[in-house]
C-alpha cells in the first residue's frame, strides 16, 4: 500500500476523527449513545452506508453537474440508507428493533455528506473506499466510547451486563440528553490532551 | 490527480441527471421492497407468535396466531387483536390480546398483553415504542413488569403509584408506565365486554 492510500486509510481513527476532531455528525451521535450497544450498532450502520455512498458518489462524480451535485449526493445516501433499512428489518429483525428509528436517521449524518463533498467527490473510488473505511471506524470507535462512558455512568452496566446490581443508584442524568454533551465534552477534552501531548 | 473535465451545469443536464439519480433510486428501492417485503412480514409474525408464548399462561395445543379474532375497544372506537390459547380440549386457559397506548412519551406503545380467563393480568411483552433508551424502554424489564402479574384491573386499584394505584412507575419514566397500565387497561376492557357478551 503506497503512502497516500495508507494515510487516506488512517486519517479517519484518530488524527481527524469525526466525532472528536472534526465534530460532524453530532446528532446522531448525542442522541443514540445511551449505550454501548446501541453506539457500536449505529457506528457498524453508518460504516457500512458510508463505504456504499463514498463509493458510489466517486463512480458517479463526473456525470454530476456542479449546480445539483448535493441533491444527487442526498438521493444516493438516502437510497442506500433505506436499503440497509429494509434489509435489516428482514434479515436481522432483532437488531433492527434496537435500533429503531436510528437507522434512517443515518440519511441527516452530515458525515455522509461531508466525505461526498470533501472527498469522494475529488478521488478515485478505491481512494473513497480507503477513506469511507477510515471515517467510518473513527466513527463507530467513537460512538461506542461515548455509549460506554454513559451505559457505565448512567445505567450502571456495560454492553447490557449490569454490575452495579439491580435497582443501583446511577447517574442517571448520563443516559439523558444532557448527559451526552456533558460526557461528550470530556471525551473530547481528554482526545485533545492526547492530541497535544503528541504534537 | 489529472482534472477529468465535469459535466457543465446547463438546465437541461440537471434535470436530466436529476431525474435519472431519482429514477435509479427509485428503482433500487422499488425492487429492495419487493424483495424485503415476505421477509418482513414473516419476522413480524413470528415475533408476534413469540411474544404470544411468553404471555399466555401455560402451554397451549392450538396455535393462537392462526385462530386470531379482532374485538373491538370498550368505547367502541378501536380494535384489537385476540389470540386465544387452548388446551387439548379446545377448551380456552389463556388469552394474549394486542393491545396499544397512545400515551408513551413518545407517541404510541404496542404490548401483547396475557390474560387469564377472568381477566387476570399474566405477562405482558412491549411489541413496540419509541420510548426513551434506558429509561422508558425499562418498563420492557422484569422488575417493572413482574408487578403485575396476577392483577384483576377489575378488582384491584390498576394504577400507578402516583396516580394512587400499587404499581411501582420506572424511576423517570412515570409517563412511559402509565402508558403501559393504560394500554393494558384497554385490553381488559375489550376483554371484559367481549365476555360480558356471552
Amino acid at each position: 500500500m503506497d503512502k497516500t492510500s495508507y494515510e487516506n486509510l488512517t486519517r479517519g481513527i484518530f488524527r481527524e476523527n469525526p466525532i472528536f476532531v472534526m465534530l460532524l455528525g453530532m446528532c446522531p451521535t448525542l442522541g443514540v449513545t445511551t449505550s454501548a450497544n446501541n453506539g457500536l450498532g449505529m457506528g457498524l450502520a453508518t460504516l457500512f452506508v458510508l463505504i456504499l455512498s463514498n463509493c458510489a458518489i466517486s463512480a458517479v462524480k463526473n456525470f454530476i453537474p456542479d449546480k445539483v451535485r448535493i441533491p444527487c449526493y442526498i438521493v444516493i445516501a438516502a437510497t442506500f440508507v433505506t436499503v440497509v433499512d429494509l434489509s435489516m428489518a428482514a434479515y436481522l429483525p432483532t437488531l433492527h428493533a434496537k435500533l429503531g428509528i436510528f437507522i434512517p436517521l443515518i440519511v441527516v449524518n452530515c458525515l455522509i455528506l461531508g466525505r461526498a463533498e470533501a472527498f469522494a467527490s475529488k478521488n478515485s473510488v478505491y481512494q473513497s473506499f480507503l477513506d469511507a473505511i477510515g471515517m467510518g471506524l473513527g466513527f463507530t470507535m467513537a460512538l461506542t466510547l461515548l455509549g460506554i462512558t454513559r451505559e457505565v455512568l448512567g445505567a450502571g452496566s456495560l454492553f447490557g451486563w449490569n454490575f452495579a446490581g439491580e435497582g443501583a443508584e446511577t447517574m442517571l442524568l448520563f443516559i439523558m440528553p444532557p448527559g451526552a454533551f456533558l460526557a461528550l465534552a470530556g471525551l473530547i477534552m481528554a482526545v485533545n490532551r492526547v492530541r497535544g501531548a503528541a504534537k | 490527480m489529472t482534472k477529468i473535465k465535469k459535466a457543465k451545469s446547463s438546465l437541461s443536464g440537471m434535470i436530466f441527471i436529476l431525474s435519472l439519480v431519482a429514477g435509479l433510486s427509485a428503482l433500487v428501492l422499488g425492487s429492495v421492497y419487493k424483495l424485503t417485503e415476505e421477509p418482513i412480514k414473516k419476522a413480524k409474525d413470528t415475533k408476534e407468535l413469540e411474544a404470544i408464548k411468553e404471555v399466555v399462561y401455560g402451554d397451549f395445543a392450538n396455535n393462537p396466531f392462526e385462530e386470531r379474532f379482532t374485538i373491538s375497544t370498550a368505547d367502541g372506537k378501536g380494535k384489537l387483536e385476540l389470540f386465544p390459547a387452548r388446551d387439548e380440549n379446545g377448551n380456552i386457559i389463556s388469552v394474549a390480546i394486542k393491545t396499544f397506548s397512545n400515551n408513551g412519551f413518545g407517541g404510541k406503545i404496542e404490548l401483547m398483553a396475557g390474560y387469564f380467563v377472568d381477566g387476570t393480568i399474566n405477562k405482558y411483552k412491549v411489541i413496540e415504542h419509541k420510548e426513551t433508551p434506558g429509561l422508558g424502554t425499562k418498563v420492557a424489564e422484569p422488575k417493572f413488569s413482574e408487578q403485575f402479574h396476577g392483577i384483576h384491573p377489575g378488582k384491584h386499584v390498576f394504577k400507578v403509584k402516583q396516580d394512587g394505584g400499587n404499581i411501582d412507575a420506572v424511576t423517570a419514566a412515570t409517563i412511559s408506565s402509565r402508558a403501559v397500565v393504560d394500554a393494558i387497561q384497554r385490553g381488559y376492557d375489550a376483554f371484559n365486554k367481549l365476555s360480558a357478551g356471552n
